[in-house]
């Protein structure tokens, strides 16, 4: 590990190292704390049922797209920010997101917790508790978020946050690039913040959980590339009605319906991609890019859908009717 | 929005075009990719200066150059388009190569495709290393991996093109060519490119624990320097042809 102390947003510094509990050593000798939620974890999560694909996620790694290093984090981020309010937590703290089946856990502290974004139904040692607002887990008890009945992907917060150690800033799993905590496996063991108090539980209020689109409607601003492709193309991409493709995870959203056709058929150099590009690959199948997406991309993007519209695609189950319109 | 005219178009106008990328991001399309790493490093100088709106991300490639998150916070596009009238007004100055102490990169230079590079590049294997070592390289952009980056310098004549058929893993710190580039594999990974040599240490290239995590940050000088097997110390001599990758 080179010399260097962690600042918040995860920079290293000269002058300082880190020390294996997550505190800072400075050359001195002096100790400092991480600034993060909860630092130093004691208290950990069993993992009992992993489900299909549960990831840890926070906001993600924004800004080292140049050194090919994508955002991750949480694919429908207003339901982390507000599973994250309900415990008490910091926005951007980190929480499990799941796919489709839910997970389990067992703290081995007691920890308010929040089940959110898809609905699903929620027990504490098989007793059913609420959805979607905050429930006391006793430590040892199972918190179970069960398979999604609305929406693709549940968001657990835990008061405190999840700690796992940060990679360049964020607790996010990349699923391209590898980088951050690997998937959930039954047995593992994840670091758990301190809570701030043991006080009441924090009021849920009437809570505006967005529900799972029966039809999901993506904006589109056309470019950067749209003139690689014909008029037709456009028109079809603004008017067709495809659907969402069970092929869809957090790289990107896939889409079955009408291929689109290029009118240039020469190779596009490798170029920078946004959030929300809607690239076209070779099958002339659009693919709108979530979270884990490649940093640069060969094939070209006829349009790109704003990032508030994307937390409805990452809650959009595979086989929903989808429709792009024009910005 | 196409501009005309527009970024480091000294050899004209037309060649360089301003395009939208959603509303809150603009790629600039440069005539190459000398223009592009030009144009980069001009955004780079402005940002340094203070004389950039806040933009979250700048991203050179081939012969692009991304810039994402103007304005993100503030709805609506006017920011981005205030941007892209004043990109297409820029004087861009010609790339300097040699503004900075290149980082050097040890090469051990026995890959398993330095015979068939060797052909390409009508040269002896033994003149490989000396033709690719004396180059002056420059880290173009970064993309593929966290921490692969894309090396310019070797002229067209030295260009390669990829394998026909890729491999499916490449030890990390194989040094590979394919078109107008070199790259170093940070990590054990599928590749179609022509291996010419590993480095002795690849873990420098990616270390997240480190600012900058990447060792090849777009715009680096780079130099490979030749070493022999024996010198890199302990390391286990791999096989001819060997791409049973990493150690």
């Amino acid at each position: 590990m080179p010399d260097g102390h962690v600042v918040p947003g995860g920079h290293v510094m000269p002058g300082g190292h880190v020390v294996p509990d997550g505190h800072v050593v400075l050359d001195a000798g002096r100790r400092l704390p991480v600034i993060r939620p909860g630092a130093p974890a004691r208290h950990c999560l069993h993992v009992v049922r992993p489900g299909a694909l549960t990831t840890v996620q926070d906001a993600g790694r924004p800004g080292l797209a140049h050194l090919g290093v994508g955002r991750a984090g949480a694919l429908d981020a207003p339901a982390a920010r507000l599973a994250n309010r309900l415990v008490g937590n910091p926005p951007d703290a980190a929480v499990l997101e799941t796919t489709l089946t839910g997970c389990a856990v067992r703290p081995d502290r007691p920890v308010v917790a929040v089940v959110g974004g898809a609905g699903c139904r929620v027990t504490v040692d098989g007793r059913p508790v609420a959805w979607g607002a905050p429930v006391r887990v006793p430590a040892g008890a199972v918190l179970d978020a069960g398979p999604a009945g609305t929406g693709l992907r549940s968001y657990l917060a835990f008061a405190g946050g999840l700690v796992p150690d940060p990679v360049l800033g964020s607790r996010s799993a990349d699923l391209l690039s590898g980088l951050g905590p690997a998937p959930l496996t039954e047995g593992v063991e994840l670091p758990l913040g301190e809570a701030v108090s043991g006080g009441p539980l924090p009021a849920a209020g009437p809570v505006p959980w967005p529900g799972a689109p029966a039809e999901l409607v993506l904006p589109v601003h056309p470019g950067p590339r749209d003139d690689w492709f014909t008029g037709a193309a456009l028109r079809t991409l603004l008017t067709a009605a495809y659907r969402v493709s069970p092929h869809s995870n957090r790289i990107g959203l896939r889409t079955e319906g009408p291929a689109l056709e290029r009118s240039r058929t020469d190779e596009l150099p490798s170029e920078g991609t946004v959030l929300g590009a809607i690239q076209v690959p070779p099958d002339g199948r659009p693919v709108v890019f979530l979270n884990d997406r490649p940093t640069t991309g060969g094939y070209p993007v006829i349009g790109v859908v704003p990032e508030r519209a994307l937390a409805a695609a990452a809650q959009a189950v595979p086989g929903t009717r989808l429709r792009f319109v024009r910005a | 929005m196409s501009g005309t005219g527009g970024p480091g178009s000294p050899g004209g106008p037309g060649e360089s075009r301003v395009l939208p990328a959603g509303p809150h991001a603009l790629l600039v399309e440069l005539p190459d990719g000398e223009h592009a790493e030009a144009f980069h490093a001009e955004l780079l100088r402005r940002r340094e200066r203070g004389e950039l709106p806040a933009v979250r991300d700048i991203v050179p490639a081939a012969r692009t150059v991304l810039l994402d998150g103007i304005a993100e916070r503030t709805p609506g596009s006017r920011a981005r388009d205030r941007l892209a009238r004043e990109l297409a007004s820029w004087r861009v100055e010609p790339l300097r190569r040699e503004d900075r102490e290149a980082v050097e990169v040890p090469v051990i230079y026995d890959g398993p495709d330095l015979d068939e590079v060797a052909r390409l590049w009508g040269v002896g294997a033994d003149e490989v290393a000396a033709l690719h070592s004396r180059t002056a390289f420059r880290v173009a952009f970064c993309g593929f991996a966290p921490g692969f980056g894309y090396l310019t310098g070797l002229p067209e004549r030295l260009h390669v093109p990829r394998r026909t058929t890729p491999r499916t893993r490449v030890r990390a710190g194989a040094v590979a060519l394919a078109g107008p580039y070199t790259g170093v594999y940070p990590r054990p990974s599928p590749g179609g490119w022509q291996l010419v040599g590993r480095m002795p240490d690849p873990e420098v290239l990616w270390d997240p624990g480190r600012d900058p995590a990447a060792l090849l940050v777009p715009g680096t000088p780079v130099r490979f320097v030749p070493v022999e097997a024996g010198a890199a110390a302990a390391l286990p001599a791999p096989r001819a042809g060997d791409i049973r990758a990493d150690m």
